[in-house]
C-alpha cells in the first residue's frame, strides 16, 4: 500500500491474528506471576434460602490453604450495580444472611494452587433454610410474591412508565395482540471470567482482569477495597470475547482484589464454565405483550408494549435495558404513537446486564414479529408490509415518537438488496410449490429490517497521538479490544492521515497507566468513536507537523504537503522534505536535546509530536439493514435447518471490509442461536437446567451455513470517518429473520406465533397441534 | 475441574491391567480414551480410588475383518472407525456421528460399549449388528452377546476383575443395508433421539435378518425385537417400514428433559425407525 493511496476500505488482514493463532497471546490466566495465591468460591446450590450457618474450620486446617472467607471477613462493601437503581439490591460480595440465586457466593478458599483450593472448598458446610423461589419476572411482581428483598417491600427493580395512550390504537382497522418471550440466554465468551490481582508495591493494586473496559473498573474495585482509584491500575491482556457480560464489575473481583491485599499475595481466580454458566450476566429475558394497530391496507396506527423484564437476583445494568427497548420501539417504521411500560424484576436467577445488542435487539424483536403476524392476517407480502410502513429516505435526521434521534436511514435500499441476494421472489414460488406437493420438507422465508443504536450514551472518548523520533507512532485510546481487531482498523487510520505505514503504528490500550481515560468497548461505539478521537488527534499531529516543518523549511505551512513517501514538504519540492522522525527529533524540548534542535520549535509550539483530545460526537448513530433466512422444515420431526442467511448490514463507511464482515458473521451465529437453540432454563425451584454447554445448546460454525453477508454505506454525518457501530447489527437482525422464517414455514398450516428457541419439539408440537385443530 | 485424588496404574499387558482391575475392587476404573471417565471426575461425579490406563498396551488397536467378523480391538478410536474401509452399514454411517473430531479422536469404540451411557450411539449399532463382546478376567476369555452385555443404565455384565478386549461385528456375507440416523441439536451433543437399522436381504428381496435399536429413549440402548420379528421375512415397504416404526416407538420409553417432551421424541423414533429402515433396504440393492 502506497502512502498517497487511501488504505480505507480495504480488507487488510488482522494484524492481531498470527499472535492469537500462534498461541502467542497472553490471556490473563497465562501471565507468569510469581508467588500465586488461588481463590475458589462456594456457591450457594439453593435459588433462595436463609443461610444459618457457614462453617468453614474443616477449610481452613486443608493443606494449602492460606484464607478461608465468609460473611463480614474481608469488610467488603455491598457493590451497587447500576446507578439508577435502589441501593438495597447492591450485592454484597459474599451472601450473609441470604442466598438469592444458585451461584451465588457464600464462601472463598485462597490457597497454594488451584487444586487445594478446590478441594478445601469442598468442605466449607453452608446449612440452608429454604425460602420459596421466583423465578419469572411477571410472577415476581404479582400480589403476595416472595420477596428477595423485604425490606424493599416489593421485587420491582425499575419501572418504565411513560404514560398511558388510550388514543395509541385509534383508526386501527386490525388490532394484532401477541405475548412473546424474548428468552434469557448466556453469554458464554470463549474465555471465562477470572482477574489476577496483586500488590503494586506501594500499598496499591495492580489487577489483570479479561474485561471491556479497564478504567471503568477503578472506582468500583476502589470502593470494595478502600483504595484511592489513583492507587488501582487495571489491565486487560488479551480477552477472550465479552459480548457485554465482561463490561462490568463483579464481586469476585473484589474478594480477589480485597484478599491479595489482605495476604499480600497475587491472587488469582480464573472461572470455570460450569462456574461461568451462572455467575456471569446474562441477557435478554423479556416478556413483552404488544398489540398494533393496523389499517387494512397495510399501514401501521400505533403500537402498546407492556415489558416484565427479569433483573436476576441483584439487579444491575439488566434492569435498566428496557429503557433502551422503549428508545428502539418504533424501529424503521413511520408509527405514529407508541405506548410503552415495563417493569422490572428481581428473581431467584443470576443477574442480567447487557448482552450483544442489550435491549435493542428486543425491541426489534417484537416489532418484526407483530409486524409479520400483521402481514399474514391481512394477506401483505412480509416485504410490502415492511416496505409500505418504512421512514422515508427524506425524512432523516428525525425525532422518533420515543425520542430517539435517527442520523440517515435508507430502508428500503437495505431491504431490496436483501431480497435481491436472496431471490426473494425464486424462494416464494419454491415454498409454494412444496405447500403444493404436501412436501415432508417445507420452506420457511423470514425477513426482518432493523435499525438500532450504536454509541448509545457514551459519546465521548480520549485519542492521542505521539510521532517518536525514529518516525515510528503511538496511538493511544481509551476503548479496550477485546477481539474487535482495533489494533488493524486504528492504524489504518493512522496511516491514512499521517502517511507513516500502519507497520510502524503502535495501538495503545487496555491499561489504565497508559491510558489516562476512557469508556471502553461496548455498544458498538469503538470505530466511531475510538476511531475518530484518533482520526482527529492524527489531524492535530498533523497540522502540528506541517507548522513545525514550515518553519524549519522557511515556508508557509499552508504549502507543506504530505509527499507520496510519507515525508512533509513544500509542495512541488519534494528534496527539501523532511522525515516524521526528523520532525520529531525537532519537536523536542530544549531539555536534553541540541540548543539547535531546541530552537527549531516555532514560538509558542508546545514541545513533542504529540496530540491528545477527547472526541464528543454529541449523539449517538442508528445502524440499519435488513436479514432474509431460509429455514428448511422436516414436518415429520420438527427438525429446522437453516439454509441461507442474507444479512445487508448498513453501518456507514466502511473502513475494512473484512473487520466488518467478521462482526457480521459473528453476530449473525449469536442471533440465530438465540432464534433456535439457545435458552437458559430454571425449574420452578430456580435451580438452573442449562448449567453447562452439553446442556445449553450452543451451537458452532458446523450448524450454521455460509452466511451472506453485505452492506450498503450510508455514512452518518456525525463523525469523521463516516461509520456507525456494527458490533451488534448481526445479532439484531438475525433472531427475528429467522424466528419468522420458521413460523413463516409454518403459517400455511395456521400457526401464527412461536417462541423461541424453536428446537425441534416447539415447531413439531406446533405443527401436531395446528393438524389435531384443523 | 479437578478430580479427587486416585492412584494411576499405566498396563503394559492386559494380564497386567486385569490384575490391577481385581486388585482395587470396584472402586477401581479401566482408563481408555477417557471422553466419558474424565469428564465425571473432574466434576466429581465419578470418584475411582484407582485408574488403571489401558492406552500403552500393544496390539488393542487391532481393527480387522477374520472369520466373517469385524474386530475392533480396546484401543481402535472413534476416529480409526470413521477413517477406515472396513466398515460397513449402520456401523459405517454411526461413525462420524459420534461427538465431534476432538471426542473422536481419544474415544474410543470398546470404551463406549462399556460404559452403557443409553445416550451413546455405539451399544445400538452392536444390538442391530447382532454383535459379541469379548472380555478378559484371569481365567480368560469369555464372549458376551452384546445384547447380554447391556445390562442397564452404566451397567455392563463385567465382572470386577474383567475387561473388554474387542468387540466382534458379524460381516453379512450376502445383501445388506444398514443406517444410523441421529437427531441431535448440535455437532458434539448427544443424541436426542437415534436409530440404527440392519437388514440382510435373500433371494428375491425378502428380508432374512432384521436389526433395530434405539438410542437415548430408554434406560439403556434398546433392541426393538418385535419390530425385527416383524421385518423377517417380509418384502421392503414403505408400509412395513412405517409398522416397525410404530412398533419401535410403542417399545421405547423416553423421559420429558430440556431437549423435548416424550411423546415428541416418540414420535422421532417412529419416524427415524422408518426412515432407517428404508435406507438400510436402499443400501442394500
Ligand atoms: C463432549 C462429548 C460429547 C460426546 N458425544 C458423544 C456422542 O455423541 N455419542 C457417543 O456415543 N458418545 C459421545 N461421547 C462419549 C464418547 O463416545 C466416549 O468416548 C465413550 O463414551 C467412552 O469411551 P472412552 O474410550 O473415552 O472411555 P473412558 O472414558 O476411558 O471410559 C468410560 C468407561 O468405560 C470403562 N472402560 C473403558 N474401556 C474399557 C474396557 N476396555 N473394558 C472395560 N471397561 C472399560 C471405564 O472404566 C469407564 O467406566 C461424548 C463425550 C464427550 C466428552
Amino acid at each position: 500500500m502506497t502512502a498517497s493511496g487511501s488504505i480505507l476500505g480495504h480488507a487488510v488482514l488482522r494484524r492481531e491474528d498470527p499472535k492469537i493463532l500462534e498461541g502467542g497471546a497472553r490471556y490473563f490466566d497465562d501471565l507468569p506471576i510469581d508467588r500465586m495465591l488461588h481463590v475458589v468460591f462456594v456457591r450457594s446450590t439453593i435459588a433462595h434460602a436463609e443461610v444459618t450457618s457457614v462453617d468453614t474450620s474443616e477449610a481452613v486446617g486443608m493443606p494449602g490453604v492460606v484464607g478461608v472467607y465468609a460473611g463480614d471477613d474481608l469488610e467488603l462493601e455491598p457493590i451497587q450495580g447500576f446507578v439508577m437503581l435502589p441501593p438495597v439490591f447492591a450485592r454484597p460480595p459474599f451472601a450473609k444472611d441470604r442466598v438469592r440465586f444458585v451461584g451465588d457466593i457464600v464462601a472463598a478458599v485462597v490457597a497454594e494452587t488451584r487444586a487445594q483450593a478446590v478441594d478445601a472448598a469442598e468442605l466449607v458446610i453452608v446449612d440452608y433454610e429454604p425460602l420459596p423461589v421466583v423465578v419469572d419476572a411477571e410472577a415476581a411482581l404479582a400480589d403476595g410474591a416472595e420477596l428477595l428483598f423485604p425490606e424493599h417491600g416489593s421485587n420491582l427493580a425499575i419501572e418504565f412508565d411513560f404514560g398511558e395512550d388510550p388514543t395509541v390504537l385509534d383508526g386501527a382497522e386490525v388490532v394484532i395482540k401477541q405475548t412473546m418471550v424474548n428468552q434469557r440466554v448466556a453469554a458464554v465468551p470463549m474465555e471465562p471470567n477470572g482477574i489476577i490481582a496483586m500488590s503494586d508495591g506501594e500499598g496499591g493494586l495492580v489487577c489483570h482482569v479479561p474485561t471491556q473496559n479497564p478504567h471503568g473498573l477503578l472506582q468500583p474495585i476502589a470502593a470494595a477495597t478502600g483504595l484511592d482509584e489513583d492507587q488501582i491500575r487495571v489491565v486487560a491482556p488479551a480477552v477472550g470475547g465479552g459480548f457485554g457480560a465482561k463490561a462490568g464489575m463483579y464481586v469476585e473481583f473484589a474478594v480477589a482484589a480485597k484478599a491479595a491485599l489482605v495476604l499480600g499475595r497475587p491472587v488469582k481466580w480464573t472461572e470455570t464454565r460450569s462456574e461461568n454458566m451462572v455467575a456471569m450476566t446474562q441477557g435478554r429475558a423479556q416478556v413483552q405483550h404488544v398489540e398494533m394497530g393496523l389499517k387494512r391496507d397495510g399501514t401501521i396506527v400505533g403500537v402498546r408494549v407492556k415489558i416484565y423484564a427479569d433483573g436476576g437476583a441483584y439487579p444491575t445494568i439488566g434492569a435498566f435495558l428496557p429503557f433502551l427497548t422503549r428508545t428502539m420501539s418504533q424501529g424503521v417504521y413511520a408509527i405514529p404513537k407508541v405506548e410503552f411500560t415495563s417493569w422490572s424484576a428481581a428473581t431467584n436467577t443470576t443477574p442480567l446486564a447487557a448482552y450483544r445488542g442489550a435491549g435493542r435487539p428486543e425491541a426489534t424483536a417484537f416489532l418484526e414479529r407483530i409486524i409479520d403476524i400483521a402481514a399474514d392476517e391481512l394477506g401483505i407480502d412480509p416485504v410490502q408490509i415492511r416496505k409500505q410502513n418504512f421512514i422515508p429516505p427524506e425524512a432523516f435526521p428525525i425525532t422518533t415518537v420515543t425520542g430517539a434521534n435517527y442520523d440517515v436511514g435508507e430502508y428500503a435500499k437495505a431491504i431490496d438488496e436483501a431480497c435481491r441476494v436472496a431471490g426473494y421472489a425464486e424462494l416464494r414460488a419454491e415454498q409454494a410449490a412444496r405447500r403444493e406437493r404436501g412436501d415432508v420438507l417445507q420452506l420457511g422465508i423470514g425477513v426482518s429490517a432493523y435499525v438500532e443504536v450504536t454509541a448509545g450514551g457514551l459519546f465521548q472518548e480520549y485519542g492521542a497521538i505521539e510521532v517518536h523520533d525514529d518516525g515510528s507512532v503511538s496511538a493511544t485510546v481509551g476503548t479496550s479490544a477485546h477481539g474487535q481487531g482495533h489494533e488493524t482498523a486504528f492504524a489504518m487510520i493512522v496511516q491514512e492521515l499521517l502517511g507513516i505505514p500502519m507497520e510502524r503504528v503502535t495501538v495503545v490500550q487496555s491499561d489504565t497507566a497508559l491510558v489516562p481515560r476512557g469508556l471502553g468497548t461496548m455498544g458498538s461505539r469503538s470505530l466511531q468513536i475510538g476511531g475518530s478521537a484518533l482520526y482527529k488527534a492524527s489531524e492535530g499531529v498533523l497540522a502540528k507537523a506541517r507548522q513545525l516543518a514550515a518553519h524549519l523549511l522557511e515556508a508557509n505551512a499552508d504549502d507543506i504537503v504530505l509527499t507520496d513517501d510519507g515525508r512533509l514538504g513544500v509542495a512541488g519540492v519534494p528534496s527539501s522534505a523532511l522525515s516524521w522522525g526528523e520532525l520529531a527529533v525537532a519537536a523536542k524540548s530544549g531539555d536534553g536535546v541540541p540548543a539547535e534542535i531546541g530552537e527549531s520549535l516555532p514560538p509558542g509550539m508546545e514541545p513533542a509530536l504529540a496530540y491528545a483530545l477527547d472526541f464528543n460526537q454529541g449523539e449517538a448513530t442508528f445502524p440499519f439493514g435488513a436479514h432474509i433466512a431460509v429455514v428448511e422444515i422436516d414436518t415429520e420431526t420438527g427438525n429446522v435447518e437453516l439454509l441461507r442467511h442474507v444479512a445487508v448490514d448498513d453501518c456507514g463507511r466502511i473502513l475494512n471490509p473484512m473487520l466488518v464482515a467478521g462482526q457480521q458473521h459473528g453476530g449473525i451465529a449469536q442471533g440465530v442461536a438465540q432464534a433456535l437453540w439457545e435458552g437458559f432454563a430454571y425449574d420452578d425451584d430456580g435451580n438452573p437446567l442449562t448449567a453447562n454447554l452439553m446442556d445449553y445448546a450452543m451451537p458452532s460454525a458446523a450448524e450454521l451455513p455460509s452466511f451472506e453477508a453485505s452492506n450498503t454505506e450510508t455514512p452518518t454525518p456525525l463523525n469523521p470517518l463516516g461509520a456507525k457501530g456494527i458490533g451488534e447489527s448481526g445479532t439484531i437482525g438475525s433472531t427475528p429473520a429467522v424466528q419468522n422464517a420458521v413460523i413463516d414455514g409454518l403459517s400455511h398450516l395456521g400457526v401464527r406465533h412461536l417462541d423461541m428457541p424453536l428446537g425441534s419439539q416447539r415447531v413439531w408440537q406446533a405443527i401436531r397441534d395446528a393438524r389435531t385443530s384443523a | 475441574m479437578f478430580p479427587s485424588r486416585f492412584d494411576y496404574v499405566a498396563a503394559t499387558s492386559v494380564d497386567e491391567a486385569i490384575a490391577a482391575k481385581g486388585d482395587g475392587g470396584d472402586e477401581t476404573r479401566i482408563l481408555a480414551g477417557g471422553q466419558s471417565l474424565l469428564p465425571m471426575m473432574k466434576i466429581r461425579l465419578a470418584n475411582p480410588s484407582k485408574l488403571v490406563d489401558i492406552n500403552g498396551i500393544p496390539g488393542l488397536d487391532v481393527l480387522e475383518r477374520v472369520n466373517g467378523h469385524l474386530r475392533v480391538g480396546a484401543l481402535v478410536r472413534h476416529a480409526d472407525m470413521v477413517a477406515s474401509d472396513l466398515t460397513f452399514g449402520a456401523v459405517e454411517s454411526a461413525a462420524p456421528w459420534i461427538s465431534d473430531p476432538l471426542v473422536r479422536n481419544r474415544g474410543t469404540v470398546c470404551g463406549s460399549v462399556s460404559h452403557c451411557d443409553p445416550e451413546g450411539d455405539w451399544n445400538s449399532v452392536l444390538l442391530a449388528t447382532g454383535a459379541d463382546v469379548v472380555a478378559r478376567g484371569p481365567s480368560g476369555e469369555r464372549v458376551i452377546p452384546i445384547g447380554d452385555f447391556v445390562v442397564d443404565l452404566f451397567t455392563n455384565a463385567l465382572n470386577e476383575d474383567e475387561m473388554v478386549t474387542e468387540i466382534r461385528i458379524p460381516v453379512p456375507s450376502g445383501r445388506s443395508g444398514g443406517a444410523y440416523l441421529k437427531l441431535e441439536r448440535k455437532v458434539g451433543d448427544y443424541a436426542t433421539v437415534a436409530v440404527a437399522a440392519h437388514l440382510e436381504l435373500g433371494g428375491g428381496g425378502v428380508i432374512t435378518k432384521a436389526g433395530l435399536a434405539l438410542t437415548s429413549v430408554a434406560p439403556h440402548n434398546l433392541k426393538v425385537t418385535d419390530a425385527e420379528a416383524a421385518l423377517v421375512g417380509e418384502m421392503p415397504s414403505e408400509a412395513l417400514f412405517a409398522e416397525a416404526g410404530e412398533l419401535a416407538a410403542a417399545a421405547s420409553s423416553p423421559r420429558d428433559d430440556v431437549r423435548g417432551t416424550a411423546e415428541w421424541k416418540r414420535q422421532v423414533v417412529r419416524t427415524f425407525a422408518r426412515r432407517a429402515l428404508a435406507t438400510a433396504a436402499a443400501s442394500a440393492g
